[in-house]
């Protein structure tokens, strides 16, 4: 199947402002990505090593109330899984593949990719939220700390750009 | 499943449909924003941001939503500025960010899959770390400050701001794409 071209960012961007007002409105919230990530990763600590994960103060948020594997954004984001890879399939872009810059090795993409998370995923914990959860949520309710992120993850994004730009030109 | 889990997996399906289609699911498109050659990340999440921003405003006046029932994040300066940084610096280097990467590892991308892993890594890292880290977490919260609040000037001032900026980084954006 050929491939179809994506749409146009303004569009697409408009009907992602829809979804996230629509949450606002039915769910009194908006999207989400870290926490779930933060909420899987109190829920396995708390199955391997419960009186450790009760005693850490950042997993035993997420133990209270239905307890970490009923968190909203746990469902949210495997939401955006399965919508993610239907348009995908019909689009004709489902397949498995390794991303990456003309010069960059698969080996060195991957590292790249695994390194990058986890570097995120420091950065989303302390910030408490990403690019969904506080930049595009907290962006459209003009809350304070989520135009400081915006500003502070663009400025340094800009300033490592290009140490990488081997990896992608 | 109750029915607030069962409206987010249909919110999160709608969410990470939009992505796909926009193109977000894929690493060299987000990276061509940070090289100024495809500026779809500015240009998607900035309508998104002017849409929903919008939206909320003018359903909180015409009183078919109540704002102050919506949830803001909270704002704590420090650790958000520092979050930022690191996490600023993390998505260049992964191509991707949280959300975007489940959308790429849905689509079959196996650095999609890779950024994934990493983040749950650097979550699980950080939560252990987290005794630790909590005096630097705990410092300059604001609660749910909001930037008219902050400027101490009326919320449509803001929303016409926001627009103005979005609307002039969309020309620019077309213009820098538009270079030869």
């Amino acid at each position: 199947m050929k491939e179809r071209p994506y749409a146009d960012p303004y569009l697409a961007g408009v009907a992602l402002g829809l979804v996230l007002l629509a949450s606002f409105a039915i769910a009194g919230r908006g999207l989400g990505a870290s926490g779930a990530f933060a909420a899987t990763a109190a829920g396995l600590t708390n199955a391997v090593a419960p009186a450790r994960a009760a005693a850490n103060p950042l997993w035993s948020r997420y133990l209270a109330g239905g307890g970490p594997w009923r968190e909203w954004l746990l469902f949210e984001l495997a939401g955006v899984v399965i919508g993610g890879f239907v348009s995908a399939l019909l689009a004709g872009r489902s397949r498995r593949t390794i991303e990456r810059g003309p010069r960059m090795s698969g080996r060195a993409r991957i590292a790249c990719a695994a390194g990058g998370g986890m570097l995120m995923g420091f950065g989303a914990i302390l910030a408490r939220g990403c690019t969904s959860g506080l930049a595009l949520t907290g962006g459209a309710l003009l809350a304070v700390g989520s135009w400081l992120f915006i500003g502070a993850a663009f400025f340094a994004a800009y300033l490592f750009a290009p140490l990488l730009r081997r990896a992608w030109r | 499943m109750s029915d607030s889990l069962l409206i987010a997996l249909a919110i999160g399906v709608a969410f990470g449909f939009a992505l796909e289609r926009a193109g977000l699911g894929s690493a060299r498109k987000l990276a061509g924003q940070f090289y100024l050659t495809d500026l779809t990340v500015f240009k998607v999440m900035f309508s998104a941001i002017v849409t929903a921003m919008l939206g909320a405003f003018w359903l909180a006046r015409l009183g078919i939503v109540d704002l102050s029932r919506v949830y803001v994040p909270e704002t704590w300066l420090v650790p958000q500025l520092v979050g930022g940084l690191v996490f600023g610096a993390g998505f260049v280097i992964a191509g991707l960010c949280p959300g975007t990467s489940c959308v790429a590892a849905a689509a079959g991308r196996v650095d999609g899959v890779a950024v994934v892993g990493g983040m749950f890594a650097g979550v699980l890292v950080t939560g252990f770390l987290f005794p630790s880290l909590q005096s630097l977490y705990d410092t300059t919260g604001r609660g749910a400050q909001t930037l008219p609040q902050l400027l101490h000037v009326s919320y449509g001032v803001v929303v016409c701001a926001v627009v103005a900026m979005a609307l002039a980084g969309f020309r620019a954006a077309e213009w820098l794409e538009n270079r030869t």
